[in-house]
């Protein structure tokens, strides 16, 4: 999509030539923090303020879904857009937010999940097992939630330190979550596909980056042991 | 179907629509608005009487009728044709009737407002996405129409077409449907006293979005099989192919008919969210129209013929 190559182009530059420094530069990390905090509950809040100003339209249940879902997706592919915004502006600091947005993830994801089973069904689990059985978008959106719980749930600075290696291993999960999540709003649009595609192809890009970086990683590994073949190595070098 | 006695009634005697705006106050701060938005509007359209369809039911708000519409030739979201439809220009209009009849004819939209004497009908209307509303239309029944046709004995099914044209219609510009919307029924179905051709909500001529001037109103059925704006009506040999069963024939079938045993693939049809309601409700066959149109049906594999 456009409007992240052209970011991701400033990010570039930014590296290499000197800026005029942002005016946040000035604030100190913990304040930082707090403020990116309040703009992250902005969407709930934009709900409330909806919801009180008779804004939320004929089917407000519905709105307050998709917001929610959306804003699920959102947050999902601006957590997995912190190690590329790391890696092209070299600045560790990036990686401070990111287990606050991961987890705005995670809080989304379970308010919308919450107006499913609230709202959408009203707990009538009979029916709500044959959705999750029969409807492979609320299949793959179930699932994609499950794999996100016990991220959130090791998002604590004990579980990095208790499970090591591991931990970076587990919270690959955010992947097919990601994939899964974006398949799950694919399925559900009647015909016009727009918008879902545009969550794909914001998650391509940056699982894509992910892909080709693993790649230049393994080829001078290979060549450095002969366990490829030179052609392979050669190849992965051109692309 | 019930008979009525209700006399005619002209313009003036017309309930007040406070009477429907039950449960919104919607239009009250703005009466200067609403008075001056109707006039010219209800000048337009002829007498017309009321009659017990729906008379049970509590129709939706005109705000929900109005903002919450699926017309893709204005956009593909709910809100999209309110905000967009204001292109439209539903006069001067011509539908014109056509293929295998011994009159056909390019009725002037007026003239056949004044042709056929209007009613009012409150019907449910339910969505193939699962939500529902109660609309009180003013029409007349399409079998007038069709009568005044004189269909021959090749006319099988009946055509419905929508407009075509970019200007009017900017959502016509992305090919989400194969442009222009075709719409279909069997000609006993179209010939079935429920069917509408509906030029009028709440005693008001047709808004845009809800597809003015003219649109086709088959309550047992779900809404997309409904066309709007509708400038050709054609009688065929063959079974039309329809806008949404050539978008996606496994999920909209030719029939449609509101059916709450057979879900659409991606979601079940058990239930529905009648607009306004918290709780959703069960979905009744046929829309609850059973007793009229059943009948139509006996006797075919409603799973198949979905």
């Amino acid at each position: 999509m456009r409007p992240v190559e052209t970011g991701v182009m400033a990010a570039k530059d930014m590296a290499f030539r000197p800026v005029a420094a942002p005016f946040w530069s000035r604030l100190s990390p913990r304040t930082l923090k707090v403020l990116l905090f309040v703009v992250c509950l902005v969407p709930l809040a934009r709900l409330f303020v909806l919801g009180f100003s008779h804004g939320l339209g004929a089917n407000p249940i519905e709105f307050v879904t998709r917001s929610l879902g959306t804003w699920t997706l959102s947050f999902l592919l601006i957590t997995l857009a912190i190690t590329p915004l790391r890696r092209f502006t070299g600045q560790g600091q990036w990686l401070r937010y990111r287990r606050m947005l991961g987890l705005f993830a995670f809080f989304y994801g379970m308010l919308h999940l919450t107006t499913y089973l609230w709202l959408d069904q009203f707990f009538d689990w009979g029916d709500i097992l044959k959705d999750i059985y029969k409807r492979p978008f609320i299949t793959f959106g179930m699932t994609a939630f499950l794999l996100l719980v016990p991220l959130a749930v090791t998002s604590n600075d004990r579980s990095v330190r208790a499970l090591k290696r591991n931990w970076a291993r587990l919270h690959k999960l955010v992947y097919p979550a990601a994939i899964l999540a974006v398949l799950h709003y694919y399925w559900l649009v009647k015909l016009d596909v727009t918008q879902p595609v545009i969550y794909a192809s914001v998650l391509s890009l940056l699982l894509g980056l992910r892909v080709w970086w693993w790649w230049q990683k393994r080829v001078p590994a290979a060549k450095a042991g002969n366990a490829v073949a030179p052609a392979l190595a050669s190849r992965g070098r051109q692309g | 179907m019930a008979a009525d006695s209700t006399p005619r009634i002209v313009p003036t005697e017309i309930t007040p629509e406070s009477v429907y705006e039950k449960r919104r106050e919607f239009l009250k701060g703005s009466l200067a608005l609403a008075l001056f938005a109707s006039l010219p509007v209800q000048a337009a359209l002829p007498a017309w009487r009321k009659t017990a369809w729906g008379r049970d039911e509590s129709p939706n708000t005109w705000e929900e009728v109005t903002t919450y519409n699926n017309f893709y030739e204005f956009g593909t979201s709910k809100e999209d044709p309110a905000k967009n439809a204001g292109s439209l220009r539903p006069r001067p209009w011509t539908v014109s009737v056509e293929g295998e009849c011994l009159k056909p004819r390019a009725w002037d939209i007026d003239a056949l407002t004044k042709a056929f004497p209007l009613e009012e009908r409150i019907y449910r209307m339910r969505c193939v996405e699962g939500w529902s509303m109660v609309i009180p239309w003013l029409g007349f029944p399409l079998a007038e129409l069709i009568k005044q046709a004189q269909p021959t004995g090749k006319a099988k099914y009946v055509e419905f077409v929508t407009l075509k044209d970019t200007k009017q219609m900017p959502g016509q510009r992305w090919p989400v449907l194969d442009w222009p919307y075709v719409e279909g029924l069997r000609l006993d179905e179209a010939m079935h006293p429920l069917t509408l051709l509906s030029v009028g909500i709440y005693g008001k001529e047709l808004p845009k979005q809800n597809g003015a001037p003219i649109r086709l109103v088959v309550p047992w059925k779900y809404g997309f099989k409904s066309a709007k704006s509708i400038v050709t009506i054609r009688f065929v040999e063959k079974q039309p192919t329809t806008a949404w069963n050539a978008a996606a024939a496994n999920e909209y079938g030719f029939y449609s008919n509101v059916n709450p045993e057979v879900d659409h693939p991606r979601w079940s049809q058990a239930r529905e969210r009648r607009i306004g309601e918290f709780f959703k409700r069960k979905t009744e066959m046929y829309n609850g129209y059973g007793d009229q149109v059943a009948q139509l049906y006996a006797g075919m594999d409603l799973k198949k013929y979905f």
